[in-house]
């Protein structure tokens, strides 16, 4: 096999005194789709977000596609162009239709024309199933489609790689599906993927690898009926019983 | 079961029916209003309503008002307060990016920046403006009389349009610079393609009260020392009562402000009864 897209070593990081990453070796493969689970505050969120260097981390290297993004010499808005990150929240921008939040990015980092944006935009919102909200404000649209068009605005740059950030979470559970199905869809395609999620079910059936972090450090990984069906840690299985089974648990 | 007995009790004795609260609330208002028509007949009897209209509405210096500049001084006034607002809706915003900058001089400038010029009486600044071409030989502002006034106008309302706009900017949530910034974007991008855009909606009314203010503070151009050509409303109305020795022309001066700032805080009005529509 060739080259791992993502290597993460050693990886800390804290917040004041919380040590929410501690000391973190991970890789993810091109066109490997790895999703990471594990209870709230275990450092999920933020090992992601030390992928695009949304958050510095202490110590350690993060490289992504040959690039240490962690090297203080590295153009990190250059390496974020090939890292889609895709938000809990969506962060749509509010005062742009879902063309525009497609295109403005295009347009100022890419440099495309706007014809040549505007085209791929419409590829991608079509891609996601939203060829008809082109021109859609974004509190004009669902929450599940507001994440579809996020989606599409992380593609529009072509990237790499893409990080989702728990992307059904702030989702009523009749829209989780659509989302769910686009991921999916990405997935088949070829695309590299680090999902951080709380849906067991997609990380069974589409995953090729589940992690499971605990207290910032990686418990356990391995093939989803592995980690999902057979978890080897006492963690692992206590969070998977209170996750899959929530109404038969001890409350502690 | 206590209470089921008190209302007998109560039906036995009561000395005097007492009002409801909402039949007393009734009352009490009819005074007031009863109150409020006396005074206002009153007034409107003792008053001597022919010196009223001669010293304030006299319509012959109304008319004299009208032809001899007051529309030029109209212009005059708007031409100064826009060109004022614009001055200090650049270097506000430019205060506030210092403001909310990681450079801490940047900051600190800023804050001393804001702080002096947001404390002190505009007034005083008007007076240092007149008195600089004095104090230093041979400093020329271009567009006399025109720099001077926008340069002054500029300073006293760009200490606080940066507050605001700093107001505005922090408004925007964290999530906002974190997707432009994944997408690549840099710093400076972010700001004038995402988080400005959504600060000045936000911040639209308080700088339309802004506006407001500014119109008023325009007034304070007469210490600079207008030629009649240039003067605005108030210099205008000022100059033609004292010639006069009568107030109508003050009157009319003022009334041409409210012409401007009661459309400008409509428009605030309707501004803001729409963004709480979008919330």
């Amino acid at each position: 096999m060739s080259e791992p897209l993502v290597t993460i070593e050693k990886l800390h990081k804290s917040f004041g005194d919380l040590h929410v990453l501690r000391g973190i070796d991970f890789s993810v493969d091109v066109g490997e789709v790895v999703c990471v689970i594990g209870p709230s505050g275990s450092g999920k969120s933020t090992l992601l977000r030390c992928i695009n260097l949304l958050e510095r981390p202490e110590s350690g290297t993060v490289h992504v596609a040959g690039v240490e993004i962690t090297d203080i010499d590295c153009d990190i808005d250059a390496a974020r162009r090939q890292i889609g990150m895709v938000f809990q929240q969506f962060n749509l921008f509010p005062h742009l239709t879902a063309m525009a939040n497609c295109t403005v990015a295009q347009e100022t980092v890419a440099k495309r024309s706007k014809a040549e944006a505007r085209r791929i935009a419409q590829e991608m919102l079509e891609r996601v199933g939203l060829a008809d909200k082109v021109d859609q404000y974004p509190a004009k649209l669902s929450g599940g489609q507001q994440q579809r068009v996020a989606i599409a605005r992380a593609l529009c740059m072509q990237p790499a790689l893409m990080l989702f950030d728990e992307p059904t979470s702030a989702l009523d559970p009749e829209l989780v599906g659509d989302v769910l199905t686009v991921m999916r869809k990405l997935a088949e395609d070829g695309m590299t993927m680090l999902v951080v999620t709380h849906e067991m079910a997609f990380a069974r059936e589409v995953a090729d690898r589940v992690v499971f972090m605990d207290d910032g450090v990686i418990v356990e990984e391995g093939r989803p009926s592995e980690v999902i069906g057979k978890p080897q840690h006492e963690r692992t299985r206590v969070f998977l019983k209170r996750v899959l089974d929530p109404t038969h648990v001890q409350p502690t | 079961m206590s209470s089921r007995a008190k209302p007998a009790v109560t039906d036995t004795i009561q000395p005097r029916r007492k009002l409801s609260p909402r039949k007393r609330a009734q009352r009490i208002r009819l005074v007031q209003y009863a109150i409020i028509i006396a005074l206002a007949i009153l007034a409107a009897v003792a008053a001597d309503w022919s010196q009223i209209v001669d010293v304030f509405f006299r319509p012959s210096l109304i008319s004299r008002a009208v032809t001899s500049g007051l529309f030029n001084a109209l212009v005059n006034t708007l031409v100064y307060t826009a060109g004022g607002f614009v001055l200090g809706l650049v270097a506000g915003t430019i205060l506030a990016l210092m403001k909310l900058s990681q450079v801490g001089p940047y900051r600190w400038m800023a804050t001393a920046y804001i702080e002096f010029f947001r404390g002190l009486p505009a007034i005083i600044i008007f007076i240092g403006f007149a008195l600089l071409p004095l104090a230093i030989p041979g400093l020329r502002i271009p567009f006399p009389p025109y720099g001077t006034a926008w340069l002054a106008l500029g300073i006293v309302a760009s200490a606080y349009t940066a507050e605001t706009v700093r107001a505005g900017v922090q408004a925007v949530p964290r999530g906002q610079v974190e997707a432009a910034r994944s997408l690549g974007m840099s710093p400076f991008t972010a700001n004038r393609k995402i988080v400005l855009p959504q600060a000045f909606r936000i911040v639209l009314p308080p700088l339309t009260n802004e506006l407001i203010l500014l119109v008023k503070d325009s007034s304070l151009i007469y210490i600079i020392g207008l030629t009649i050509a240039a003067a605005e409303l108030t210099t205008f109305g000022r100059q033609l009562a004292n010639t006069t020795a009568n107030l109508t022309p003050l009157v009319v001066a003022g009334f041409c402000y409210l012409l401007i700032t009661v459309p400008l805080s409509a428009i605030v009005r309707r501004m803001e009864a729409s963004t709480e529509k979008a919330r």
